[in-house]
C-alpha cells in the first residue's frame, strides 16, 4: 500500500505485470474512489463553468461528458478533468484526488450567487472496469451498447444503482461507475465473482499508471503542472478558445498565436533502461528536457516513457539519450500513443 | 550447510561443498514489486564479502546486490534475463541469481532464519 494523494492504495493486489496484462486481454477493475467528486448545480452553472475551464461546456449535451482542463490567469493548468452533464443545470465534475481541496477552494472563489457547489466524493464512490471484455462481463440489468464513448447513464450493476460512464484511463473500453458508498463493496464483488473466470483481476495503481502511460493519457503531477500550459502539454485540442472568455483565454491565445515553447514527446528504450521521472533527456550532446513520467510496460516488453523537451529538439524516429543511474541511457523518441487499445473513439478528436 | 544463511541486505546464500548459492529473499522481492530487469556480474570475476555484484530493477526501484560471500563467480542464473519474474515467483528456488565458488569460509556475521526475521521485522512498517 502507498500513499496516493492522501489516500491508502495498492500499487498492485497481486503483481502489475498480471494486472497489466489482464486489463489488456480481458479487464481489470479498480478502486479510483480517491478521486474528487464535485456537484456544480444552479440556473448559471453552465456559464460559470464556461468561464473556468478551457473546453466548450456549452455544446455537451445531458448524458455526456468532457475532458478539460482548468487554468490560472497565466494559462499554466491547476487541474484535468472531466465534467458530467446530469441535466441542463448540474453538473458532476471529477477531480484529481490530489487537487480536490485546491480545485475546491478555487472554484468557490469564482462561484456566482446562484451557483451551489456541493461536494460529493465521500457519499459517492467511483470504480473503474477497464477491458476489451468489460462491457461483456459486467453484471449489469441490459446491455451497455447504447452507452456511447464518454456518455453515460443510469443502470444496474450487480443488482445495485450506478450511474454507468463509457470513459476511462486506459485506453481500454470499459465503464466509470458511480455509485453509493455503502453499496460500492457489493458491486466490486459482485463484478470480481462474475470476472473471474474470464481472468479479470483486480488492479492497483502500478498497472493504472502503466496503461495510462501506454495510452499517453497525461497524469497531472507529472506531464503537466501550474507551470505547464496546455499546449506544452499536448492537450491544446481542450483549449476551445472561440467559446469565449475564460480564465486563462488570453494568455493562451498568445500562447497558440506565438507556438509553445516545450512539447510532449515520447520515449521507448531497452528493458535494462527504466526512464524514470525527472531525468534529464539529452539530443544533440545538451539537456533539452526532463522526463516527466515513465515505466516499464509488461505489455509492450520495454519501458515508455512522456518526456517534456524544447519544441522542435526532438522528432519522431530521433535518438535521445536519458540519465538512468548515473549513466547515459540510449532512447528512441516513437509516436503517441504507444498502444491504441480497443477504447471506442467516436467522435473524440485525435489526441497528440 | 543446508540451511539458508542471510544478509541485512536481504540476500540469502545456501552452500554445498565450495559452491554458494545466492539470492534475494521473499521479503526483498515483495517490497520490489514485478522485477523487470537484473543487471549482473560476468562469470569469472572476483568479489569480496559486501562488494556490490549488481543491481535488481523493479518498476518502483533499482536495488544494488551485494556479495554475501567471497569468492569468484561460477554462473549466473541465465533464465532471469528473459524471465526476471522468477525471482518473484520463487525467489528461493528457481529464481537464484549467481553461484560463487567460495574463496575461504562463511563470514561470521550471516544471519540465521531467527536473526533475518528480526531485520524484516524491523524494516516493515
Amino acid at each position: 500500500m502507498v500513499d496516493f494523494g492522501g489516500w491508502e492504495m495498492p500499487q498492485q493486489y497481486t503483481s502489475i505485470r498480471d494486472e497489466h496484462l489482464a486489463v489488456r486481454r480481458v479487464a481489470g477493475l479498480f478502486d479510483v474512489s480517491h478521486m474528487g467528486r464535485l456537484i456544480v448545480e444552479g440556473h448559471d452553472a453552465e456559464v460559470y463553468l464556461q468561464g473556468l475551464v478551457t473546453n466548450d461546456i456549452a455544446a455537451v449535451q445531458p448524458g455526456h461528458a468532457i475532458y478539460t482542463l482548468m487554468c490560472r490567469d497565466d494559462g499554466g493548468v491547476i487541474d484535468d478533468l472531466i465534467v458530467y452533464r446530469q441535466a441542463k443545470d448540474s453538473f458532476l465534475v471529477v477531480v484529481n484526488a490530489a487537487n480536490r481541496d485546491k480545485d475546491s477552494a478555487w472554484m468557490r472563489e469564482h462561484l456566482p450567487r446562484g451557483v451551489a457547489l456541493t461536494d460529493r466524493s465521500g457519499e459517492l464512490s467511483l470504480i473503474a472496469f477497464q477491458g476489451p471484455r468489460a462491457p461483456e462481463l459486467m453484471p449489469t440489468d441490459r446491455p451497455t451498447d447504447d452507452i456511447e464513448y464518454f456518455a453515460f447513464r443510469q443502470g444496474k450493476v450487480g443488482g445495485e444503482d450506478a450511474m454507468i460512464s463509457r470513459t476511462g484511463y486506459t485506453g481500454e473500453d470499459g465503464f466509470e461507475l458511480f455509485i453509493a458508498t455503502p453499496l460500492v463493496g457489493k458491486v466490486w464483488d459482485a463484478i470480481l465473482e462474475s470476472g473471474k473466470s474470464a481472468g479479470v483481476l483486480p488492479a492497483g495503481l502500478g498497472a493504472r499508471d502503466a496503461t495510462r502511460l501506454e495510452a499517453a493519457l497525461r497524469l497531472y503531477g507529472n506531464d503537466m503542472d501550474e507551470t505547464v500550459n496546455p499546449y506544452e502539454a499536448g492537450l491544446g485540442w481542450t483549449v476551445k478558445l472561440g467559446k469565449g472568455d475564460f480564465v486563462g483565454s488570453k494568455a493562451l491565445a498568445a500562447v497558440k498565436a506565438g507556438g509553445p515553447r516545450r512539447t510532449l514527446v515520447g520515449l521507448q528504450s531497452e528493458p535494462a533502461s527504466i526512464l524514470r521521472h525527472g531525468a534529464a533527456v539529452k539530443a544533440g550532446g545538451r539537456t533539452v528536457g526532463v522526463v516527466t513520467s515513465g515505466t516499464h510496460s509488461f505489455f509492450l516488453g520495454h519501458p515508455i516513457a512522456l518526456a517534456l523537451v524544447e519544441v522542435a529538439s526532438l522528432r519522431v524516429g530521433d535518438r535521445a539519450t536519458v540519465e538512468v543511474r548515473g549513466r547515459e541511457a540510449e532512447a528512441e523518441v516513437v509516436k503517441l500513443p504507444f498502444y491504441r487499445g480497443s477504447a471506442r473513439s467516436a467522435v473524440a478528436p485525435s489526441r497528440s | 550447510m543446508a540451511d539458508r544463511r542471510y544478509t541485512k541486505t536481504h540476500e540469502w546464500v545456501t552452500v554445498d561443498g565450495k559452491t554458494a548459492t545466492v539470492g534475494i529473499t521473499d521479503f526483498a522481492q515483495a517490497q520490489l514489486g514485478d522485477v523487470v530487469f537484473l543487471e549482473l556480474p560476468s562469470v569469472g570475476r572476483k568479489v569480496a564479502v559486501r562488494e556490490g555484484f549488481g543491481v535488481v530493477e523493479s518498476v518502483k526501484a533499482a536495488s544494488d546486490l551485494y556479495a554475501p560471500v567471497a569468492g569468484q563467480i561460477a554462473a549466473v542464473n541465465d533464465k532471469l534475463s528473459t524471465r526476471p519474474e522468477l525471482i518473484n515467483a520463487d525467489p528461493y528456488g528457481e529464481g537464484w541469481i549467481l553461484k560463487i565458488e567460495l574463496a575461504g569460509g562463511l563470514p561470521s556475521d550471516l544471519l540465521d532464519e531467527d536473526g533475518y526475521k528480526k531485520v524484516t521485522e524491523a524494516a516493515a512498517h
